[in-house]
């Protein structure tokens, strides 16, 4: 098809379109549904018994604020990010506060080596489950909203949905679950947030792609 | 007025025009796609070198800018929007093209091939497309019409280069001129006979 014939085709064609909403605005949303969504959960699961002294604990309230911060400033950034005209700098955002949130993970590990000696170690696949149970869903509703970026950048929009929704699960998880030992709150809450991350970026641009819109090959 | 305030300008217009495509304007519309096309193309070729592609690249740009149009925000600069839409489908294009290359038939290299088709991106499209097609025939069939079609032998002399019976080469030949014609929706009889 000649060029020419194409423009007179889409404009013969066009019908009128409702624009986006914000990025802000659209993150605020999200943000707001996926505390509700976790917050149920904590609801329904209930406090962990010793949620007063862990959140009188210095280190416990800064570790849930990175989480948290880490999990909006994710979703802001894919919003923003999902837009053709904004920087690709935006995806830099999430970053200062993961590594806060990690390096305050990793430091506590130490203070309790150094306290205690080597932590038992152990498996809690409650962690994953949980932290995938809320987060899959969550990432899912934000490649849903994000699904135009599906024809720019699918594969960062797509990893910082999963770490969005990873790490709000994440902060509703240490509200539920006991688990004392900063090593193993690293490893499991850490690890599957990273987990759910690693399986937006490698599905949800197909995922994307499939809700979006999409361009007619020859 | 200097170079970047009447480029500023220009995007502003634009901007204007594509507000008005999301309200449903056609015209306004129309003009915007004709008025950005020659600057789509432009971003393209600083990543593109052959002509086809780049035409390829601008044509996809026009249907992401189309799929995309809500997305524009008419507070903010248009340039910026227009820019990462056309980089995008240029690289894909690079992406698609070195993907594909490794299945390129040899047949690219005929001095006939190479005299037939003109450099307007269109007739570069279809040549392509001939291509593709006649690199997807069975071996057999190809060679028989590089030799009978492509390089007018004989039956005796293309009999002779091939090691294929003269039968056999005119049942392939003629195979091959019905598939192609079946690909390209060509319903006359035209001219396939091999027994020349």
């Amino acid at each position: 098809m000649r060029t020419d014939d194409l423009i007179s085709r889409l404009s013969t064609g066009l019908q009128p379109v409702k624009r986006v909403t914000p990025p802000m605005q659209a993150a605020l949303g999200w943000i707001a549904l996926a505390l509700l969504v976790v917050g149920a959960g904590v609801a329904i699961a209930g406090f962990r018994h010793d949620i007063e002294q862990r959140l009188m604990l210095m280190h416990e309230k800064v570790n849930l604020a990175a989480a948290l911060l880490t999990g909006i400033a994710a979703a802001i950034a894919a919003f923003h990010l999902a837009l053709p005209d904004r920087s690709p700098r935006w995806a830099l955002l999430p970053l200062p506060f993961a590594a806060f949130w990690v390096s305050g993970l990793g430091w506590g590990c130490v203070a309790e080596f150094v306290a205690q000696g080597w932590p038992a170690l152990g498996t809690s696949f409650g962690c994953l489950r949980f932290i995938i149970g809320f987060g899959l869903p969550l990432t899912l509703s934000m490649l849903w909203l994000t699904r135009h970026a599906a024809l720019i950048r699918p594969g960062p929009v797509a990893a910082l949905a999963g770490l969005a929704a990873a790490a709000i699960a994440s902060v509703g998880l240490s509200l539920v679950h006991h688990l004392d030992a900063a090593a193993m709150v690293l490893i499991w809450h850490g690890g599957s947030v990273v987990l759910v991350t690693l399986l937006a970026k490698a599905f949800g641009t197909r995922a994307m792609q499939a809700m979006g819109p999409q361009i007619p090959r020859e | 007025m200097s170079g970047t305030d009447s480029r500023s300008a220009q995007e502003e217009r634009w901007g204007g025009l594509l507000a008005a495509a999301q309200g449903g304007d056609k015209r306004a519309y129309d003009t915007l796609l004709r008025e950005v096309t020659p600057r789509i193309r432009s971003l393209c070729r600083n990543r593109i070198r052959d002509h086809a592609e780049v035409e390829d690249a601008v044509q996809d740009s026009l249907m992401t800018l189309h799929a995309l149009r809500h997305t524009y925000d008419p507070e903010r600069p248009f340039g910026p929007w227009l820019t990462t839409i056309a980089t995008r489908r240029a690289i894909d294009r690079l992406r698609r093209q070195g993907r594909s290359s490794g299945r390129e038939s040899n047949l690219d290299d005929l001095p006939e091939d190479a005299a037939a088709v003109a450099p307007v991106a269109e007739e570069r499209i279809a040549a392509r497309n001939l291509r593709d097609a006649v690199a997807e025939l069975p071996e057999s069939q190809r060679t028989a019409l590089r030799l009978a079609k492509l390089e007018d032998l004989s039956l005796a002399e293309a009999s002779a280069r091939s090691g294929l019976s003269v039968g056999a080469l005119k049942v392939a030949t003629h195979r091959a001129m019905h598939s192609l014609r079946r690909r390209f929706g060509v319903t006359g009889k035209g001219d396939d006979r091999a027994d020349r």
